[in-house]
């Protein structure tokens, strides 16, 4: 892809597209010039798969710990809406 | 009136005074609910009156209630207040709910009402400050990477569970900015589509992105830094 050459992005270039890659919101050519850039970049690739365990990560964290105090508050609220 | 401020407690505070979830039930007298249960199956309880189905849900949907009422109000208390107040009308309008979006989709929307109109402060846009996925510093002059970029599926993997580092990146949450804040929360721990969050939040899908963008860029780097620790 001889007259692609003058535009190939460089690593400080791509982690900045990552989200739009991510979200397909890149263009066609952008996002073949990104993959091109990943196939021949493992430090870029290896920072892809770091943002994709980022939000596997984030999907997965645990609701906070319920203390028996605010559960006992919760149930009061409870009743009384209920009872209202 | 007894307050639900309890609930979101300080990470500071988690570690003593609080049981694990799963503890509060085991010790219940009660009939217990799996933490599992699904929001569906919860409002049908909920429905009939089932304290504990409240309990669940309120547990489940307190940490995200409480960070995206934060953007809109100018201190914690106040974001508890929306919480509460939006669970209160959860509880006394739940036949209102018709199943059209999913159940914390509906949460969400009330919440977010009622901390705007509780609120004295938005920020709509992102900021124009200049933005860096990564520091600037780990790239050379040509815009290439100084350093190997460490893959963390390989030998860390046994190292990312969400057990450990799920404490981080809820702190790190905390310090985002608010609206990077309530992009991620909702794209990314409750897993509502791009166009739901637009919708909720009223910003433009390109806003929506920058948004998520900066975000996650910066609990990428926190887990970076933590894991070059361990």
């Amino acid at each position: 892809m001889l007259s692609m050459r003058g535009k190939d992005i460089v690593c400080q270039e791509a982690v900045e597209l990552v989200t739009d890659y991510l979200e397909g919101t890149l263009s066609r050519r952008g996002r073949r010039q990104f993959e091109a850039h990943l196939r021949a970049c493992p430090n870029c690739a290896a920072y892809l798969e770091q943002i994709r365990m980022t939000i596997e990560l984030t999907g997965t964290i645990e609701p906070n710990d319920l203390t028996p105090e605010a559960r006992a508050d919760l149930t009061e609220l409870y009743r009384r809406w209920r009872s209202d | 009136m007894p307050r639900i401020r309890r609930l979101g407690l300080r990470p500071e505070e988690r570690s003593e005074r609080a049981p694990h979830f799963d503890d509060v039930f085991r010790d219940s007298p009660r009939p217990t609910l799996r933490v599992v249960d699904t929001d569906l199956e919860l409002l049908t309880r909920l429905r009939d009156g089932d304290e504990e189905a409240f309990v669940v849900l309120v547990a489940r949907y307190q940490q995200p209630m409480l960070q995206l009422a934060r953007a809109y109000v100018p201190s914690r208390a106040v974001a508890e207040e929306a919480v509460q107040d939006t669970w209160m009308g959860v509880v006394k309008g739940i036949e209102r709910f018709e199943g059209r979006s999913a159940f914390k989709t509906w949460l969400f929307r009330i919440l977010i009402n009622r901390a705007r109109s509780a609120g004295v402060r938005e920020h709509r846009h992102a900021s124009r400050e200049p933005h860096h996925a990564v520091d600037p510093i780990q790239f050379d002059s040509n815009g290439q990477w100084a350093n190997p970029v460490e893959r963390w599926t390989e030998d860390s993997e046994d190292r990312l569970e969400a057990r450990t580092w799920g404490p981080i990146l809820q702190s790190g949450l905390e310090d985002l900015p608010p609206r990077q804040r309530q992009v991620v929360v909702l794209r990314d721990m409750e897993e509502l589509s791009s166009d739901e969050v637009c919708e909720l939040l009223d910003i433009s899908t390109g806003n929506q992105r920058v948004l998520l963008h900066r975000g996650r860029t910066r609990l990428r780097e926190i887990l970076e830094t933590q894991i070059a620790k361990a």
